[in-house]
């Protein structure tokens, strides 16, 4: 057994917030470069290089890329032979947020109730914690400032299996062409499809966290990545919706087992900021 | 294409922003003021209900900005512009005010394109999620109305060439339509 201390994981997290909304992952800048070089509206080539030139200003003067530095999401592979020590997991993580989000000039975007207050809780907390036991002595921190404008452009449907591969290729497109230009693409498809409808939905946002450029190991589920890709990139949406080839810079499906009457399929959009940043304790 | 490059600098004619065509480039200078839903949800209620406004609306620009906060040293933290649409419900409301140009980034609805007509007002996009390189272009911030929504508060910016393209014009002419038109296979 091994002991943590859960400061450090604050710590870690504080971290981890900073940077995830100053350092544009490596990946996601040369998707971003291979897009400026292959894109033929020339408006596009030029908002491609914006995004660059924003991400290299944000990373060398250590500011945001984007003023929504979003809902603080954090995932935690934690093994089950790790004692944590010194008070709750959940308090350290949103002591890690509030201190990122102080410490780093973020900005504070978190509401206390949807519907009535709408007051802003002047912290960013609570994040959304998500927590996945595994074997052994390790623990892991994800940390992903998801923004709203691609957020709400999100899909979910409730298919039948008769509905298929092409039900879910149709789906997917279909949540990209009716968000246009709002979730700032280019954008990166978070699809998750299987297990019950709340499944779906986080699968469809884990799989944002997947390395642009790596295709799912399977490879039926390859191909149809592939073709997604292909579809939304023939919408003609381009870099910030202003008409273009590059709509999306990857199309990333996950899959799990599912009830042999469903084929829930959701659709998780990521803005070109996409911004996560990992540690191992 | 005849897509041009104008220099703009608030308040606005109808005049000068009836020239304007979808694709063009419009750089701002001077005083903008911000406002995300919160803000105009107040406006809106504040004129409703007879109340006086905060400010004066007429031939002005609002940005559809949250920023960061401001690092020691900076004007304002990082700001490009969030959704439009979110704004839809109360766009005309502000246009029927005075209000000449919005700047924000995304696709409107039919009534807001309506109400620009009618008013000879215009919607100018910024590049979303530049928010670092925009903030360049600011050169001071102030909150001048709704202090306690913290980052939807309003804010008066002053701007220099602050870089935007006309995405829908006061005829109705819209970029977004004819760019995804001309690149869809």
């Amino acid at each position: 057994m091994r002991e943590i201390s859960v400061s450090k994981v604050a710590d870690t997290v504080r971290d981890l917030c900073v940077e995830a909304n100053y350092d544009l992952p490596p990946d996601v800048v040369a998707a971003l470069e291979v897009a400026r070089e292959r894109e033929e509206s020339p408006l596009g080539k030029e908002i491609l290089g914006e995004l660059l030139e924003n991400a290299a200003i944000a990373r060398d003067d250590r500011v945001p890329l984007c003023q929504d530095t979003g809902v603080t999401h954090v995932f935690v592979e934690l093994g089950q032979d790790v004692h944590l020590v010194g008070g709750s997991l959940q308090d350290a993580i949103n002591d890690g947020v509030r201190r990122g989000y102080d410490e780093g000039y973020l900005r504070k975007s978190v509401v206390d109730d949807p519907i009535f207050r709408r007051a802003n809780t002047g912290d960013n907390t609570p994040a959304i914690i998500y927590v996945d036991l595994v074997p052994g002595e390790g623990l892991k921190l994800w940390v992903v400032p998801k923004g709203t404008g691609s957020e709400n452009m999100s899909g979910m449907k409730m298919l039948t299996p008769a509905h298929g591969a092409r039900g879910v290729r149709e789906f997917v497109v279909e949540v990209v062409d009716r968000s246009g230009s709002n979730p700032c693409p280019p954008v990166v498809v978070g699809v998750g499809v299987g297990g019950m409808m709340d499944r779906a939905a986080l699968l469809a946002k884990k799989a944002l966290l997947r390395p642009i450029g790596r295709s799912h190991p399977r490879p039926e589920v390859a191909a149809l990545e592939a073709e997604i890709l292909e579809a939304v990139n023939n919408l003609g949406i381009g870099p910030q919706g202003l008409g273009g080839r590059t709509t999306a810079l990857a199309v990333h499906v996950e899959t799990a087992p599912t009830h042999i009457g469903a084929l829930p399929v959701a659709v998780n959009l990521q803005c070109h900021a996409a911004r996560h940043a990992e540690r191992a304790l | 294409m005849d897509e041009k490059t104008i220099r703009l600098t608030p308040p606005l004619r109808e005049d000068e922003v009836r020239k304007l065509r979808a694709g063009d480039r419009v750089l701002l200078s001077g005083v903008i003021y911000t406002g995300r839903d919160a803000a105009h949800k107040r406006l809106v209620e504040a004129h409703t209900q007879g109340q006086a406004l905060p400010l004066d609306l007429s031939g002005q620009v609002i940005y559809y900005v949250g920023p960061c906060p401001a690092k020691p040293g900076q004007a304002i933290g990082s700001a490009g512009p969030t959704t439009s649409g979110r704004m839809d419900t109360y766009a005309p409301t502000i246009m029927q005010l005075g209000l000449k140009a919005m700047v924000g980034k995304g696709l409107r609805s039919p009534a807001v394109v309506e109400a620009m007509k009618q008013h000879g007002a215009v919607y100018l996009v910024a590049t979303g999620g530049a928010g670092a390189l925009l903030a360049r272009r600011i050169t001071a911030a102030e909150v001048v109305a709704y202090p306690d929504l913290g980052p939807e508060a309003i804010y008066r910016l002053e701007v220099t060439d602050f870089p935007t393209i006309v995405a829908i014009d006061a005829h109705g002419g819209d970029l977004y339509a004819a760019g995804k038109e001309r690149f869809a296979r």
